[in-house]
């Protein structure tokens, strides 16, 4: 079996954050490093700065190809020349999320100590993801954002970005995301991680030290989130109960079932790129999102008298963060008196529609992009 | 080409107001009203086409239903909210009309005339309920065929002044004026009401 990739150090761009990181568990993060990518050019006044956040399994390889994994990137319909974030136009940074595995700091990283962290790791939250982003940010010496775009996890740092900084976010795009992750989904990502800590080369989390990988537990992590990510329909319209390579069922449990087939390899290629306790503490940040919760309960109270402009968008069969969720969240910023917009993509391709093609999505964002960009000032 | 009763709509709207369209389709009076009032702009749009078309113009709009979508916008939030040629085609016309008067203290409303007379007539001489703008009586856009006076009526009870009417027959449109609601149920083929919270 493959060894999930350590990133070597000059493997890929980042930098070290001066000070230490506060962390909402009470501790600090000494020695962080963030991992980042950037397009287009920054212009004279640092105005034109879209910061894009990746999703739970993402990475800052947005644009072009992950020279670790080599993986292609996963926005290159949306990030480029002439494209709805305009690299013509825009300058994009991309980082890696805190208690990441593609050169950020995370669960992987050795502690001062000099062996990895494993669970000595502290668990962090999409605020401290936010935090660390915001340190990134001022070590580039930019000041604000113009905008902050990103799906699913991405989205709750665009959320969490106008929260936590209103004044130096300019127009934000949360796309098929919460700002209350729900019940289901905890179930869902708790599925998961007992599935990685129940894999005997989990070794406690202590698997690195100990050359191990927990491969079959991730796998199946992977697998059960990755149902949550298309909808029903589109499930039925690309497999139905169509059999794999074979014309009858072989009455065994071999991967009769295409989906089956399909499901085994998302789980195996997974393995070979993400590490699992990253994968344990993500999804722990994820599970403890509740914008609502952090402002006494009341989400419009996060957005009071927000300068930013938003566009949030949802799509209709997204059942891992159904088009409610993104309602609530045009409804809330409203009620606070910011400027929302709010679109429900058509679509049967689920949650995971925001790095499909989707020409009302890519329209919707671009339009709202343009405009923000011509109030900005940065013209056409 | 600018609709002759967007213009209209237009004349009632003071510079800089900010303003509600509530079925704003695909952005046209709102864009309208940004250029020539310079007004804060916001949308309200059932389809996904029509907010795809609005946010394509830079308008801020939020896909919803009037019927229940509404209630997301604080009390007074605008100075004016519109709703054009939709008030018959949603299920819930006073409650809409109440809501949309919570929202602006200023209301304007464009609708079918179905008491015009071509229409009174034609009713009694074919036995036939006169065409919505599109499509049969059974139509689901169809719901709540009204006159002139009808929707002044409403209005009136829900503690609503009417401010000024005109008519609008084709491409034209007449003068508003404060009165002469009776002459306007009778000809106009589409009317335009300026409602205010009394």
């Amino acid at each position: 079996m493959a060894d999930t990739p350590r990133i070597l150090p000059d493997e890929v761009q980042r930098l070290t954050l001066q000070a230490p990181l506060p962390l909402d568990c009470g501790t600090e993060l000494p020695d962080v490093q963030i991992a980042y990518e950037t397009w287009g050019e920054l212009n004279a006044d640092k105005s034109n700065v879209i910061l894009v956040c990746h999703a739970l399994t993402g990475d800052q390889f947005a644009a072009s190809p992950n020279p670790v994994t080599g993986r292609p990137p996963w926005w290159p319909r949306l990030i480029g020349p002439g494209l709805p974030l305009d690299t013509d136009r825009f300058h994009i940074i991309a980082t890696n999320v805190l208690g990441g595995c593609m050169g950020t700091t995370g669960p992987a990283s050795n502690a001062p100590d000099g062996k990895p962290y494993a669970t000595r790791f502290p668990v962090i939250t999409v605020a401290d993801m936010v935090r660390a982003q915001r340190a990134v940010i001022a070590a580039l010496g930019i000041e604000a954002l113009f905008a902050v775009v990103g799906g699913s996890l991405g989205g709750m740092q665009a959320l969490e970005w106008a929260a936590q900084a209103p004044e130096q976010v300019f127009a934000a795009v949360p796309i098929a995301t919460t700002a209350r992750h729900s019940a289901q989904n905890i179930a869902f990502y708790e599925v998961g991680r007992q599935a990685i800590m129940a894999d005997p080369d989990w070794c406690d989390g202590d698997y690195i030290a100990q050359s191990r990988q927990p491969q079959r537990g991730l796998a199946i992590a992977r697998m059960a989130a990755h149902i949550t990510y298309l909808s029903e329909e589109g499930l039925k319209q690309k497999f139905d109960r169509g059999l794999q390579d074979r014309d009858t069922a072989s009455f065994s449990f071999d991967a009769d079932f295409q989906v089956e087939s399909y499901l085994r390899h998302q789980g195996r290629s997974f393995v070979e790129r993400f590490d699992a306790n990253s994968y344990l503490y993500i999804t722990r940040a994820v599970d403890y999102f509740d914008l609502a919760g952090a402002h006494g309960g009341r989400l419009a109270d996060a957005f009071k008298d927000s300068p930013t402009r938003f566009c949030v968008i949802t799509f209709d069969s997204d059942w891992h963060y159904p088009p409610a969720d993104g309602r609530e969240i045009a409804r809330a910023l409203t009620a606070a008196g910011a400027e929302a917009s709010y679109i429900e993509v058509e679509t049967d391709k689920g949650h995971d529609a925001f790095f499909l093609e989707e020409p009302r999505f890519e329209a919707a964002l671009a339009g709202f992009l343009n405009a923000a960009a011509e109030q900005r000032g940065l013209g056409a | 080409m600018t609709r002759a009763d967007h213009l209209a709509i237009a004349s009632r709207v003071p510079e800089r107001a900010r303003v509600l369209d509530v079925g704003s389709g695909d952005g046209s009076l709102l864009a309208l009203l940004k250029e020539t009032r310079g007004v804060d702009a916001r949308g309200l749009e059932l389809t996904g086409e029509g907010v795809a078309a609005c946010l394509a113009r830079g308008l801020p709009v939020i896909q919803g239903d009037a019927d229940e979508d509404l209630e997301i916008f604080p009390d007074d939030r605008f100075d004016v909210a519109i709703m054009s040629k939709a008030i018959q085609e949603i299920r819930r016309p006073q409650h809409v009309l109440q809501e949309l008067s919570r929202v602006a203290p200023d209301v304007i409303i464009s609708f079918r005339n179905y008491g015009q007379w071509r229409r009174r007539l034609s009713l009694l001489v074919s036995g036939r309920m006169p065409a919505p703008r599109q499509g049969g009586w059974h139509d689901a856009e169809a719901l709540h065929p009204s006159t002139a006076a009808d929707m002044a009526d409403l209005a009136e009870s829900l503690g609503l002044k009417l401010e000024a009417a005109a008519a609008v027959s084709g491409p034209r449109v007449g003068t508003f004026r404060a009165g002469g609601l009776t002459r306007l149920n009778w000809a106009a083929e589409d009317v335009i009401l300026h409602l205010r919270r009394a």
